[in-house]
């Protein structure tokens, strides 16, 4: 249905924007095949550095399907336009991008071309790719091209007319995209220029972290204020993240690094993927990106205030002692109109109910000594909980963290089978009046039915995704 | 205050503490011992059994959230004279050494072919990865649930129309 509406919009407004540019812009030349290089001819540092630039841009995520080879392509990436297959970037002459030229990597990265001139669809990031610099362009090529050739043809992509005409692209790039490297802004130091050139650029986390419009572009007037990812939500990363404890740029650092932080929790969903490729980052990548996301935050520029903060929210709302239901979370500072009504909520039947569920099935590892990650989170510091969607912890909840294979992980069991869908909204309603200062969420029944049924799709998989691929070499590789 | 649920296709009125593990109920109040007791946590499947047909851990599983549900446990597969298909089929590959986690094993398969009657070798292997077995008979393991999987193939292609089993 959404995809109807959607579709009702898109197709007249690409179709003339589509015949407006289409003279001009379709067209593209394509460059010639080369002979697929000589993996030994690419200096080692050059690959090194491609190495890491390649963890930036998590480029392995969507280029290889889970358990297959790395980079092969393949990977079904689910669009509200339809569905997108990842291609193949191993140096396989065939099927992979073996012949293709220097210049020609650089031109799909820049401006959103394969080898032969077709335009890209934007579910591949040269939105945000092409502010990479001509040196990084070619340490990732070096990379792409020392890895191993896997010959995998991808499925042909399933999208709708005229979508499936790659000439459509040309109008959203008219409308949407803009070529052009990152400007460093003089004002900011060094640290700062670096993160948000690796940030904004080859690491896209707009990718995620932005909205998009009805046309599958970011919102540009909207940067880093949360989206979406593969059914799971990115929450915003700019002024107005929803972490109870505001990040700064010691703990994003941290976060970044190790997938998780004692003030936060874990990283799970899509963003599990990205902080294992970040943990094999150099130190001075991951601090600039935290410096620079933390800015973007609006951190102050003093030392990690953790502890104490963290002391200071835990103890904030309501003791948490899930024995006394009847004792009211103190609500009142919420708006005044809602506070009676709250207050009047707070004691009905599905928040008591939901009170005896935590107590019975959550409390013991969430309220625990284990710290983390292999403790549960105490929910005052749980951005899931504070967050305006409970997507997250929705999906949490049915789904757990899965483990990962061979290494020491944070995990928690899915509670799909035990909970029903009421008990569910009866806990999660509880645990947002108990833990937070926030009003209760809206439709959080639609979210679990359609969560649960797979109305609304979403990936679950365990936060070593990359590395339990068994084939997947390329993943382990050390810098 | 008692609790009711069915257990096995019986009715039952538990008195446990509604707080109290599904697996606890099962086993102190029921005597019902195939299930059983491995970390507590939730993370090593031993506990498995099925709740309104999916697989589920007992030892997180709050009386409380069972109430008016179906329960089935490993006893509820057949018997020692008369074993269901998974039963016999682990019996017949001798799929167990110590044999601590074969009841939740072979939940865990039951209710993955009871959602899906024809998974595939890889769907079957996904589904169990979560069972943990340190006697390390995994691959009797497999081959018990596939010989299991055909054989309810071939009962359900026999069983008159609209005869419901489980």
């Amino acid at each position: 249905m959404a995809l109807g509406r959607t579709l009702g919009i898109l197709v007249p407004a690409l179709i003339v924007v589509g015949a407006a540019g289409a003279y001009a812009l379709t067209w593209r030349s394509s460059f010639d095949p080369v002979p697929r290089p000589d993996p030994a001819s690419f200096d080692a540092d050059l690959v090194a550095r491609g190495t890491q630039l390649a963890a930036v841009g998590n480029c392995i995520a969507c280029h290889t399907v889970p358990g297959g080879d790395a980079f092969a392509g393949g990977l079904a990436v689910p669009t509200p336009f339809g569905t997108v297959y990842s291609t193949n970037i191993t140096p396989d002459e065939k099927t992979g991008i073996g012949t293709w030229s220097l210049a020609a990597f650089r031109r799909s990265l820049h401006d959103g071309l394969d080898r032969d001139g077709h335009h890209l669809y934007p579910a591949f990031p040269y939105d945000q790719f092409t502010l990479l610099s001509d040196n990084d362009v070619e340490a990732l090529y070096a990379y792409l091209m020392t890895r191993r050739a896997v010959e995998n043809q991808p499925p042909p992509n399933e999208l709708p007319f005229p979508l499936n005409i790659r000439a459509t692209v040309a109008g959203w790039k008219l409308l949407f995209f803009d070529s052009g490297r990152f400007a460093p802004d003089p004002g900011k130091s060094d640290q700062w220029n670096r993160g948000a050139y690796l940030a904004e650029g080859l690491g896209h986390c707009g990718g995620c972290h932005t909205p998009r419009n009805a046309l599958g572009a970011r919102e540009k007037d909207e940067a880093w204020n949360g989206g979406m990812a593969e059914g799971w939500t990115a929450y915003p990363i700019n002024e107005n993240s929803p972490a109870p404890i505001p990040w700064s740029a010691d703990a994003l650092a941290f976060y970044l690094r190790n997938g998780w932080h004692q003030d936060h929790g874990v990283s799970r969903g899509p963003m599990a993927e990205v902080t294992g490729n970040l943990g094999r980052l150099s130190d001075e990548g991951v601090e600039a990106i935290a410096v620079y996301t933390a800015s973007r935050m609006g951190a102050p520029e003093v030392p990690d205030a953790g502890p104490a903060l963290a002391a200071s929210v835990i103890e904030a709302p309501g003791e948490g002692q899930t024995s006394d239901t009847q004792t009211q979370p103190e609500d009142t500072d919420e708006a005044q109109g809602q506070a009676s009504g709250t207050q009047a909520q707070s004691e009905d039947a599905g928040f008591a109910r939901g009170a005896e569920i935590y107590a019975a099935a959550c409390a013991s590892c969430h309220e625990g000594d284990r710290p983390q990650p292999y403790g549960g989170l105490d929910f005052h510091l749980s951005t899931a909980v504070n967050a305006s969607n409970p997507q997250n912890i929705v999906i949490v909840t049915f789904w757990g963290l899965p483990p990962a294979d061979g290494m020491a992980s944070a995990v928690m069991p899915g509670f799909e089978g035990v909970l029903s869908d009421l008990d569910t909204i009866n806990l999660l309603t509880y645990l947002r009046r108990e833990f937070t200062d926030k009003p209760d969420w809206e439709g959080v029944g639609e979210l679990v039915t359609a969560t649960r049924t797979g109305e609304h799709p979403v990936s679950v998989r365990p936060a070593d995704m990359i590395e339990r691929a068994p084939r997947n070499l390329g993943a382990k590789e050390e810098p | 205050m008692t609790t009711r649920l069915t257990v096995n296709g019986a009715v039952v009125d538990a008195e446990s503490d509604p707080d109290t593990p599904l697996l606890y109920v099962l086993r102190d109040e029921l005597g019902l011992h195939g299930a059983k007791y491995g970390c507590g946590l939730g993370q090593c499947g031993a506990c498995t059994v099925m709740v309104d047909g999916t697989a589920v851990l007992s030892c997180l599983m709050p009386l409380l959230t069972v109430e008016g549900r179906k329960v089935l446990t490993v006893e509820g597969l057949g018997t020692a004279d008369a074993p269901g298909p998974m039963q016999a089929a682990f019996i017949a590959e001798q799929a167990a050494q110590c044999g601590y986690c074969i009841p939740g094993m072979m939940m865990r398969a039951q209710a993955t072919l009871t959602a899906n009657p024809g998974a595939s070798e890889q769907e079957i292997r996904e589904a169990l990865e979560f069972n943990l077995c340190r006697c390390g008979t995994h691959i009797r393991i497999l081959r018990a649930i596939l010989r299991a999987q055909g054989e309810m193939q071939q009962a359900a292609a026999s069983r008159p129309v609209g005869e419901d089993v489980l």
